[in-house]
Parts: C-alpha cells; structure tokens; sequence
C-alpha cells in the first residue's frame, strides 16, 4: 500500500531530479507528461481501494481516503494538461528571448517539484504535515511567478510570497491552537494532528480554543485559496506566471489549498456545530463573488480577467461548503474538477494568444476567431465552461449548488450570489466577445510586430491538451457516473462519516 | 529548577520576547533591526530552554538549541547579507509614526489577552498564562509587515509572526510534533532565501527596495 501512496508525490520529484541533472532537453521537456499520468493513474487506483476503508502508509504519515484520492484525479488531470502544453509554450518563450536554457531548467524542476507538493498536501496523514506542504508550494512557485524577471514578473512574485506567507502564517497559529485543543481532548500525542483521531476526538475538543482556530485556519488557508479578504495576490500572481503555471495554480492550487478548509470543517462542524463554518464560509463566500464580480466589470486584461474568475469560482466553492447538505458538496466536489480543467484550458489558450499578440490588454486582441480558429474556439469554449454553459460539468455543479441552497433555506445568500454571477457573466461576455469576434484591424499591442498576419497555430500537442481538457469537462456535465462511486464516498468524508 | 524560579525565567523571556518586537517598532536602522530579531531568537531558544528544563525533557532542550541557532544566528545572518546586497541603509519614513506605532503595539497587546482568553481558560499553567505575551508578538509582526515600506522590513515582519507562532505553540504544548516543526523551519528558511533573492532583482528592476515602487499591477 504505502508503494502506491508513495507514487503520486514521488514521480513528480523524480521528473524534477532529471531536470536537475539534464536540464530542459528536447525529449526532457516531456517528462512531465508520464509523471503527470502516472499520479493520475495512481489517483484513480486509489480510488478503487479507498472506496471501503482508508488506508495509510510510511507509518501513518501519509493516508489516503475517497477525498485524498478525488483530489489527486484533479491534480493529475490538470497536470497532464499542463505538462502536454508546457513544451510548446516554453520553447516560443525562448525563441522570443524571455527566458534562457538555465530558466528552462528551473523551470522543470520547480514545475514538477511544485506538483509533487500538491500531492504530498491531498496524501498527509496530518494537518501539520499539510500546511508544511501548502506553504512549499508558496516557495517552489514564487520563481515560477516571477520568471519573466521584468518588473512587473518580480513586483507579482513579491507580494505573492509576502501576502500568502503572511495568511498561511495565520492558519499555522490555527494549527498550534487546534493542536493544543486536541492534547487536552486526550488524543494521543503522537497522532494529536492526524485526521482521524481528530475527527473521532472533535466534540471532546475545547469550544472556545477550537472556535478560534478554525477561524484562523479558514481565513488562512483561504488566502492560500484566493478567498476574499486576502485574495489581493492572485490577480497579479497569476496574470504574471507562465500559461501552463497559471493552469497549475489555478487550475488546482487553489483547490488544495480549499481542500484543507473542507478537512477543517468536518471537525469544527462536530466540535461546533453547523453554524460556526456556515456563517463564516458564507461572509467569505459573498465578499469573494461581491470582488469578483466588481473587479471583472471592468477589467482590461485578460489574463487577469481569468484570474478573477478564479476568485469567483472559489466563492462559489465556499457557498456550496456553507450549504453543507450531501447534494452541497457533491456540487462542490464536481466543480473543484470542472473548474480545474475549464480554468486550464482557458489559461493554456490565453498564453497562446499572449505569446501571439504580445501584449496582456484585451483592448490589443481583435478578431482571434479569424486568426486562431483552433486557439480562440477552446478559449471561447472554456470561457462559456466557466460560465457555468451546459453541457459542460459547471453547469451540472452550478446548479446542485443553487438546489442545495434553496433546500437549505439560503435563498437569500443563493439569490445574492445569482445576482454576482449575472454580474460577472456581464462582464466576462462584453470583454471576451470583443477578443473573439471584432475585426482583426484593431489597434496593434505595443509587442506586436507580426499582428495581424501570423495566424496562431499551437503545437500538436498542445492543441490535444486544450481539446482533452474541454472534452473532459464536457463528458462530466452529460454524465458523471465514472465518479459516481468515488463522489458518493468523498462526500461521506466530508460529513464526517467514516 | 524550582517553582519561583521556573515562573522568574519564563516570565524573562516573555519578557525578553515581546520587548524585542516593542523595538522593532521603535527602529529605523534596518541594522538596528536585524539585531533585535537576533535577539529575540536567542529569547525564544532560552524560553524554549526553561520549559525543556522544568519539564526534565532532554528532547525539548535540544530542540531548543535548534530554535536557537535558527532564529539567532542563520536568519539574521541570511537578512545581513541581503541588506549587504541591497544597500540597506535606513527605514524610509513609515506609513505610521513611531510614538503611533508604540500606542498601537499596547492597543494588540491589549487585543492578544482578548483572544487568548479561552486558552488561559482551558488550561491555568505559568506557561499558558504566557500566551498572551506570544500572540503579541504575532500581531507585532503583522503590523510590521503592513507598515513598513523597505523590502527587508516587511521580511522581518514576518519572521516577528513565525517566532511568536513557535513561542505560543512551546507555550501550550511544548511543540507541535518534530515533523511538523521541522517542516515548518525549512519553510521558513526557505521562504527567506525565496525573499532575499527577490530582494536583489528588485534593486535591479527598480533601482532600489522601497516597497512604494510595486504598484505597477493594480486594477
């Protein structure tokens, strides 16, 4: 057992010690692609043997269950987007002189390294373990961030290690308090952070110490998460990150990070009770769709404009939380996939078209349809995913999330939350419509020299990448039986049952 | 160690603790500074030390040796070469001034008994009747790190957090797991060495480290 827990975290590092060694080669360059499939193929092994009882290994330091092997489908899903994009992408960043031979290189291992923690983060045994490993992935991106090194590139990078240090610092004093909490509810010592002996302990913990550590671990981690009030890091740290980075990042960092406030609130629901994370997830929730959606009206970038779409969407991730019903958090748990594989596409496009135009400006981009039908199609594509279109898996999850809340007597927060999505469907459709239609006569980008006439044509394999990931998501909103099982049992996870 | 005695130590290195973030506020010199935080690791690493002692736990003193040539000697020796790199110099004129500044550490010391009052609460030991003092230090540092404009203080503001972060959790229950705290270290190692590096292509990118230069990227 502890062979196959071992794998998803360890073949990421492994790619990551090649590229140490060897460098960004030309056959190197695709070594994220069987590390990225050999973590999904092990997500979904484990999925298989999870489903009756969780199992640990390495001496209980790691454990996975339904959810821990969920999560890794995404991570490697997106991974696998990322990594089949990456070579194309990395190789017209050298051509274009932004980045040399040794960028490349650190950019395989931190890549990879980065997954590896991701891995590591879903498969801790321990909430401790978990955070050490969130707050890797802080370090490991900050030079992914920054690896442009032009103002901008570093400005990003700065206030992304600063503000996200900063709120994990925050959920780490809710760790050492939940900690104490746990010593005086007589979980043993050894395991005092584990899940499991949390979880069975939690209504012997201490109300008062608990009430303030699961604040101070939701408002952390959701920094992490990009979560409203300390979102400000994300719109920056994510426009500036190369494409299949920004994929990464927000595709399932995110997530990750979200992952641990969904494990923290099963014990502050059975220490606390429902209302405590309910009225707390829902204040985070609104203010982060109310940013969202303000900020998105009038955005003039447009990598920044998906990176507000990620803060919306995680809103949406926490209002399906506060609901809490099983149907709640089925939704949620579909739309941290779909979420994932639109959002990269829709990265993965735009760096594309960035790489093309050479200018971030929505203003600079006209007529991409004319230009790239291949390119601008996914990215419509993954924008109307993110909108929440059927068929694609948002539109299933979107919805079970707005039942759930009317079942639930949240109406009100539903309704409001419906009103911010028109908001930002407003104002995503009016930006985008420009960049995908209009007349390829529009002003030229400052870099963009060979605008209009270069048509943007992908690499093979990035172009597959774009097309799985839409095809993926597309498949999840007909039908979502292949996770039925997996669903059902991540969801009684989440509820606290074994 | 006998009673008294363990409550005097303690209470010096608290004291010790939360007299070294008063400082930092007072400071201007980012040397000055430096100084001061590697004074307060050592606070931390003796305050880790006495716990160890009175609790006869030979695990906890060597860990507190640890905490100590971490947080006394190897992160400020990482931020005086940073500054080295970066021309340090002086702290530009802070968004709040220094007697503010002082006003507002009483204010969070006032705001840190506040919040640990559950804690003390739970369990009434000469250490847990310390936390407050720890948890002053943590909100110190976030002040720091939101007042301050050079690069190389908004680093030390958050070391401040990550020491009376460590102070609190030997405080309650003498450390998380070994695991945990050495994860915790070598983040936050590297989270400096990350910073640091930062440092040096922002004097390059922008001619200096004045944190009013970022705002490139706004909407």
């Amino acid at each position: 057992m502890t062979v196959l827990l071992l794998v998803p975290p360890v073949l990421p590092l492994l790619a990551a010690g090649l590229h140490a060694v060897f460098g960004w080669r030309r056959g190197l360059a695709w070594l994220g692609v069987p590390a990225a499939a050999g973590l999904l193929g092990a997500g979904i092994a484990l999925a298989v043997l999870v489903s009756s009882r969780p199992r640990t290994g390495l001496g209980g330091f790691l454990r996975a269950d339904a959810l821990s092997a969920y999560m890794l489908i995404v991570i490697g899903a997106v991974a696998l987007l990322a990594s089949l994009a990456a070579p194309s992408y990395l190789a017209a960043e050298k051509a274009a002189g932004h980045a040399t031979d040794a960028d490349l290189r650190r950019y395989g291992v931190l890549s990879q390294a980065f997954v590896a923690a991701m891995a590591l983060a879903v498969l801790a045994a321990s909430l401790g373990v978990l955070w050490v490993a969130v707050e890797a992935t802080t370090i490991l991106t900050a030079f992914l961030v920054g690896f442009r090194r032009t103002r901008n590139a570093t400005e990003a990078a700065w206030k992304y290690v600063v503000i996200c240090s900063a709120g994990i610092a925050l959920a780490f004093l809710g760790v050492v308090l939940l900690h104490f909490a746990a010593r005086h509810a007589h979980v043993p010592a050894s395991g005092a952070l584990d899940w499991a002996p949390l979880v069975q302990h939690a209504r012997a913990l201490d109300a008062g110490v608990t009430r303030i550590a699961v604040a101070l671990l939701v408002l952390g981690f959701g920094t992490k998460a990009g979560l409203a009030p300390m979102h400000a890091w994300l719109p920056d740290a994510h426009s500036q990150a190369p494409a299949p980075v920004s994929a990464l990042m927000s595709g399932v960092l995110l997530s990750v990070a979200f992952y641990a406030v969904l494990r923290v609130r099963v014990i502050a629901d059975a220490a606390l009770g429902a209302g405590f994370t309910r009225t707390l997830l829902l204040i985070v929730a609104l203010a982060s769709l109310a940013v969202a959606a303000s900020l998105l009206l009038a955005q003039r970038d447009y990598k920044r404009l998906l990176a507000y779409s990620s803060i919306e969407h995680m809103g949406l991730l926490a209002l399906g939380t506060a609901i809490g019903t099983p149907l709640a958090l089925t939704a949620v748990l579909l739309h941290v996939l779909g979420h994932g594989l639109a959002k990269s596409v829709a990265f993965l496009a735009s760096g594309f078209v960035h790489q093309a135009v050479g200018s971030s400006r929505i203003e600079d981009v006209r007529g991409l349809l004319a230009r790239g039908p291949l390119v601008a199609g996914c990215l419509a594509a993954g924008l109307l995913a993110l909108l929440g279109f059927p068929p694609f898996s948002l539109f299933a999850s979107e919805l079970g999330i707005v039942r759930a809340g009317f079942d639930a007597g949240l109406g009100w927060a539903v309704g409001i939350a419906l009103a911010l999505l028109a908001v930002v469907l407003a104002g995503i459709g009016a930006r985008t419509s420009l960049m995908l239609l209009g007349t390829p006569s529009g002003r030229p980008g400052p870099g963009a020299a060979t605008f209009p006439a270069a048509p943007i044509r992908p690499a093979v394999p990035a172009a597959l990448a774009l097309l799985l990931g839409l095809a993926a998501c597309a498949a999840l909103g007909v039908t979502a039986w292949p996770l039925h099982s997996l669903l059902h049992h991540a969801t009684a996870v989440l509820e606290g049952r074994p | 160690m006998t009673g008294t005695f363990y409550v005097q130590s303690l209470d010096l290195a608290c004291g010790a603790l939360v007299l070294a973030a008063v400082l930092v506020l007072w400071r201007r010199d980012l040397r000055a500074i430096v100084r001061l935080f590697a004074a307060q690791g050592v606070a931390l690493a003796a305050l880790v030390a006495v716990l160890g002692v009175h609790a006869h736990d030979a695990g906890l003193v060597a860990v507190a040796a640890g905490v100590g040539v971490l947080r006394g000697l190897l992160l400020p020796l990482l931020l005086r070469r940073a500054m080295r790199a970066g021309g340090a110099g002086r702290e530009t004129e802070p968004l709040v001034n220094v007697a503010a500044s002082l006003v507002v550490a009483a204010l969070l010391a006032l705001l840190a008994y506040a919040v640990t009052r559950p804690v003390v609460a739970l369990e009434p030991s000469p250490a847990t009747h310390a936390a407050p003092v720890a948890v002053t230090v943590v909100l110190i540092g976030f002040f720091v790190l939101v007042t301050r404009r050079r690069a190389l203080a908004q680093v030390v503001g958050f070391l401040l957090v990550d020491n009376g972060i460590t102070a609190l959790a030997f405080l309650t229950t003498s450390g998380v797991p070994l695991a945990v705290e050495l994860g915790v270290s070598l983040d936050v190692l590297l989270a400096v060495l990350v910073l640091r590096v930062l440092t040096t292509r922002m004097h390059t990118a922008f001619g200096g480290t004045d944190l009013d230069d970022l705002r490139e990227l706004r909407d």
